[in-house]
Formats: C-alpha cells, structure tokens, sequence
C-alpha cells in the first residue's frame, strides 16, 4: 500500500499570536512552530497501518507551505515516515483552502496513494476544508473526524468510526480514499532518538508550481476564490468582578447586577 | 536555543521536551512526594534511545555526542532533577567508561543493555570515609585465582537500589594513593554485593541514593575496566564528562524556575498590579534570564569540546561550577518571586529550590571545581 499523510506546520497552542502590519497573517517572529497535533494521529495512523501489515507498505508524509514546512517533515520522517515531500513555491502563497487542496490533489495524485490522511482541521485557521478538498479534486470517498479506522483483509475498503450526535456511527469506504483524523484515534509516538538519525539521512523533495502540472492562474492568491480581508484580536477580557459576602448576599447581589448592569435578565 | 544547534538537535530537543512536558511532569511532583523511583518513565527514556547517547551505534546506542545529550537533559532536569540525574549518571558515568575503557568483550556484554535502558547502571565512587578526597578511598579487592575478593562500603550512590551493574572503583594496591585504584564491573545479583541504607534528602527525592555494601564479594577479574591500577584515572576523565551532564541538570532547574517565576509575576497581583510591573521583580528576571543564557553556553561549549576530542576539563568544571551557583540563584530568587506561595509545596518551585541544592555538591563540590579549574591555570606551579 502507499499511504500519504499530510502535515502542517502551525503555531504552537501556547504561543502568543500577534498580528502581522499588514493586518491579514500572522506576524511569525517569535513563534514557535510545530506539526499540527491533529495531523500527528494521522501520521501515527499511517506508521501503525504499516507496521501491522509488515509488507512493502510505504508512508510518505506531504506538507505545503513555506520553509519551516521542512521541520515537521523531518518530525514525521523521525517518526517513521518512508518518504517526505515539501510543496512550496512562491506562486503558491496566499491561496485559499480551495486553492491549496487543487495544489496538493496534483501533487498527491502521481503518487497513487491507497490512502490519505490528514488532521480533521489544522489549529492555526480551523477552516477544516483542505482535505475534504482534495478529496473532491481526486474525487474518491472521505471520512472527517474519524477515531478508529479499519482496513479490510484484502485492502480494497476501510471502516472508519465517526462520532456524530448521539452515537457512533460506521461509514465504509471504498480505496483509495481520505481520512481526516481526530483525537482518540491513537496516541501519537515519540520520534525515538535512533529515528531522528535515521530522518537525517533522508532526502526531502521539493515540489514546486512547475512539477505541480497546474498554471500560476490557478493557484496561491491567483487561484482563489476568497480572500482575508481582515484579522481582528479577540477582545480584552474585561476586568472579573468579585462578590463579597455569605451565599445569600453574593446570590442577591448577582441578581442585582445581572438585572442591572449585565442586563440580561 | 541561539547556539549552532543543527536541525538534529532542535528534533533531539523536541522530542525530550515532549516527553518531559506529557509524561513525566504530570507524575514528578508524586514521585518526588513518595519518594518513589519512576523506573516505568526511566525504561521508556531508555526505549526512546536517550539512555545510549554516548553508546556508538554498534553497542546499541545512537553515538549522539555530549552537546545532544546535554540538550535532552536540560529539557528532563526542566521537569524532573530525579530523572536527570538518573539520565545523567546512566549515559555519562556508567555507559561512557565503559566505552572508553572497557575491552570489547565487556562492551559487547553490557553496553546494549545499558543503552536501551533494559539494564540500570551506577557509579560508585564515594566511600563513608572519601568523597572529595576521592583516591582517599579504602574498599579493598584482594586477588584470589582469575578473580578479586571485594570488601568494603560505597556511599551516596545515585540509582544504587534499582542498578542492574555498577561501576565500581576499589583499591586494588594500598601502596599507591592513586595508581592502586582498579574499576570492576559488578552485578546486582553476585553474592556478596548488597544494598544497604536508602538516604532520606532535603531534594532528588524520587531519584534513590543508597548505600552499597561488599562483603566478600567475589568478581571476575575479566571484569576490570580498562587495567589493574587505572580506576582513578578512569574515574577522573568520568567525572570531566559527567560534570557536563550535571551542569545541564543545573541549566534545566533554573530554566524551570525563570519559567515558573515568569508567569507568576504576570498572574500575582499586589498593590492593584501584576507583580511583574515592579522594577525590582523585572530586574531579578533579567538577571535570572542573562545568567542561565551564559550558563547555557558554558555548558554547550563543553560538551562541544568534549565531542570535538579537545580537552575539556577546566570547561567542564567552568560549567558545572557557574551553572550550579547560577541555578541555586535562580531558585532563590525563584522562590522570593512567589513569595509565601514559593514556600509551599503547592508550588512547583519549593521542589526546584530543594533540587537545585545538589548540583552544587556532587560530580565534585563548587570547592573543588575551583581546585581543577586553578590548577589548569596554575600549570607552572606543578
Ligand atoms: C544525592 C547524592 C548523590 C550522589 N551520587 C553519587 C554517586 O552516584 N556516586 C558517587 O560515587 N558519589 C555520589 N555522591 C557523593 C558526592 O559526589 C560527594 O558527596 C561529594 O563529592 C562530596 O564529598 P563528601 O560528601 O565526602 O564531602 P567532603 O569531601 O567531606 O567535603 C565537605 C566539605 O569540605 C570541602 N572540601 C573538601 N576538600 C576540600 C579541599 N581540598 N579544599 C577546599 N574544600 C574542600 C567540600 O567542598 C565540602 O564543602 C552523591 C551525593 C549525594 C548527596
């Protein structure tokens, strides 16, 4: 089987995110960047799907984006990946999901994957649409925000369990097809000292606009149909009011504010 | 991270961060509570490769060098002094004279068990009656046939109690201080090899320290390190390396406490503001920040030296010597920062405060780094 994973390098949860001056990205100075947690269960899952089969399967780990895209290839290598490829060209800056998924469907397809998988969104953007994206560009079935993913004896479909309102529910899907994955899937590994070793070794490819077989027209900022206009901070948490006094008085004193000064009652 | 670490290093560092952030930290303050050994993380470390970093590949261990090792025990000693230095004692004092020293039978034999933690090791030095004075040592090895008769008491043996092996440097001939003194390896289960009091510490209470007792311990002479008559020069370049790992330990406590004392001062608030707008709790976090960095070199550049084959031993003991009074500093300031808070075991710097005290004692007092570090200047005074 080849299976591809796609990684993403974004900023770390708990750092602090400016914006940049010019008001539509984020200002990377002193960011620390790292793969996108949910896009780990996905390489996990790929690395554990070819350590049960023990046969030639291979995993090639695929990110998008600029230079630091290199750091969480190496990470995934270090983990176990076969392969890495880095797309990144300048054409490719500012696409939207929509353009970015039309890039990355042309980069997947000659690879012949069986399967796909990705995290069920990246945490920088939270837009969850690139994978579902390529998906429809390669056009073969997908399964979002799945947490147990089985494969069939021989090969040809997969189970995956999704948790949807109320229940679980079970889709089957005939391969190739894209998984995009949710905690509770696994527990993601360490990558093992021995495996960083070896992750140095390996050559990451670099992919570009010209091996990508689409026009200029057609991706980055060029391609895409939406654009951010803006990026606005969340606003500043207003100061926390403390009420004093036994439970009566600080139940009697909420009342009084939430009629009078919240005004929501 | 400014140094010239390379891309290997900077994944070295995450994964060691990682770990230490999701597996051991939750756990450290229990441990270190119950005084228990985590040997379940400790295996794991070992599983991930970070016991063998001195160990070349074909003994099982990744060959990593020093400046990767003290990288990843920055990042262990930054949540856990326990499991430093038992990180730190397995690859620099255990592993390393063996490989430096050892033949290629006892390599063979040891060397893979040790690099994947599968065997613990120790290092035994320190008697009741010698530890600065670490050739004053009296343990006895008394030659018998094809082996040696050992008698006498270790002291103070960090992972004593849960080692599979131990290095162990006795006196071999009372003639001479220093050239009578022989390094065995001895294992667990051999009669007459015993574990005696554990010690009860101010601090590194989830890592033990115990004492070891030979009572007509018999080991083959196959087991010597290196030569008849070598344990004191093998001791010695241990400790040159060892220092290293310990000063790191020092670097990763004070990263801890700038750290807890960074969001303390933005989080506490006196006198209607976070404490961090006074001038006098910015400039001890300045001061906190600018030593541990030049710390942080220190040590970088001599586990540099150390990897390159240069010498090292005024560097290491510059190191350990700065880092050690740099990271009890920290602390204390660490703790003033809290205030009442850093008084209380609720607050992760009390233990920090505790953990940082050692570093300044064992792998040689700050007294006696100074000692190395004069006579490497005083050269012409010999
Ligand atoms: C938690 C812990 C773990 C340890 N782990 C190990 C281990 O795994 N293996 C091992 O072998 N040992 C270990 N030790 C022992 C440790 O290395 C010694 O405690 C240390 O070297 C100091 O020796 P000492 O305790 O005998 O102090 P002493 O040598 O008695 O020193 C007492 C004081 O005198 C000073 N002093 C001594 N000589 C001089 C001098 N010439 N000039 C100026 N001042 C001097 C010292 O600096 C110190 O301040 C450990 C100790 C502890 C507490």
């Amino acid at each position: 089987m080849k299976i591809v994973v796609l990684v993403k390098s974004v900023p770390d949860t708990e750092s602090k995110i400016k914006i940049a001056a010019d008001g539509v990205s984020i200002d990377p100075a002193g960011v620390k960047f790292v793969m996108n947690p949910y896009d780990e269960f996905a390489v996990e899952e790929g690395l554990r799907i070819k350590e049960r089969l023990k046969d030639d399967t291979t995993v090639v780990a695929v990110s998008m984006g600029p230079e630091r895209g290199v750091e969480v290839l190496r990470t995934a290598l270090a983990m176990g990946a076969d392969d890495a490829i880095h797309v990144s060209d300048p054409a490719f800056e500012g696409g939207d999901a929509q353009a970015n998924a039309r890039v990355l469907a042309a980069v997947i397809k000659p690879l012949a994957a069986d399967l796909i998988l990705g995290g069920k969104q990246a945490i920088d953007f939270d837009a969850a649409q690139t994978c579902p994206a390529i998906a429809e560009y390669l056009e073969i079935p997908q399964a979002l925000i799945v947490t147990e993913l089985k494969l069939s004896d021989d090969k040809k479909t997969a189970t995956a369990r999704r948790r949807v309102e109320g229940g679980d529910e079970l889709v089957e899907l005939s391969l190739p097809a894209l998984v995009t994955c949710e905690k509770g899937l696994n527990e993601p590994r360490y990558a093992s000292l021995p495996g960083i070793m070896k992750a140095k070794k390996k050559e990451i490819k670099k992919v570009g606009l010209a091996d990508s077989g689409l026009t200029a027209e057609q991706v980055g900022a060029a391609g895409s149909k939406s654009k951010v206009v803006k990026f606005h901070n969340l606003p500043e948490r207003p100061a926390v009011k403390m009420i004093p006094g036994d439970a009566a008085t600080q139940a009697k004193e909420l009342v009084r504010l939430l009629r009078e000064e919240a005004k929501v009652l | 991270m400014q140094f010239p670490l390379t891309e290997e290093h900077r994944l070295i560092q995450e994964t060691a961060r990682n770990f230490a952030d999701n597996e051991i930290a939750p756990v450290a303050d229990r441990h270190n509570r119950e005084g228990s050994f985590p040997l379940e993380l400790v295996k794991r470390l070992g599983e991930l490769g970070f016991m063998g970093m001195l160990v070349p590949e074909q003994y099982g261990g990744t060959g990593l060098g020093n400046l990767p090792l003290v990288v990843a025990l920055e990042e262990v000693n930054r949540v856990d002094a326990s499991t430093g230095v038992t990180m730190s004692v397995q690859n620099s004092l255990v592993c390393a004279p063996i490989v430096h020293f050892a033949n290629e039978t006892l390599k063979q034999k040891y060397l893979p068990k040790l690099a994947s933690g599968a065997f613990l090791g120790a290092y035994a030095l320190s008697e009741p009656g010698s530890g600065s004075d670490a050739a004053g040592l009296v343990s006895s090895a008394v030659k018998d046939g094809d082996s040696y008769v050992l008698n006498g008491t270790k002291n103070f043996i960090t992972t004593g109690a849960e080692a599979d092996i131990v290095v162990a440097m006795v006196r071999t001939d009372p003639n001479h201080k220093t050239r009578g003194i022989t390094a065995f390896i001895l294992e667990k289960g051999w009669k007459g090899f015993s574990v005696g009091k554990k010690e009860e510490k101010l601090g590194l209470r989830s890592s033990s320290t115990v004492q070891l007792v030979f009572e007509d311990l018999r080991v083959p002479a196959a087991n010597i390190v290196g030569e008849l008559g070598l344990g004191f020069k093998i001791a010695m370049h241990t400790l040159d390396g060892g220092r290293i790992g310990i000063a790191a330990q020092a670097v990763g406590i004070a990263q801890a406490c700038l750290d807890a004392s960074v969001k303390y001062a933005e989080e506490r608030e006196a006198f209607n503001q976070p404490i961090g707008r006074f001038q006098a709790v910015q400039f001890k976090l300045a001061n906190m920040a600018t030593k541990l960095e030049a710390a942080r070199l220190l040590v970088y550049n001599a586990a540099r030296l150390k990897d390159e084959g240069q010498p090292h031993g005024k560097e290491a003991a510059m190191a350990k010597l700065f880092a050690s009074e740099m990271s009890n500093e920290a602390a204390r300031e660490a703790v003033q920062i809290h205030g009442g808070a850093g008084y209380l075991e609720d607050f992760p710097v009390e233990r920090y405060f505790r953990d940082a005290r050692i570093t300044e004692i064992y792998e040689g007092t700050s007294e006696i780094q100074r000692i190395v570090i004069a006579r490497h200047l005083l050269k012409g005074l010999r």
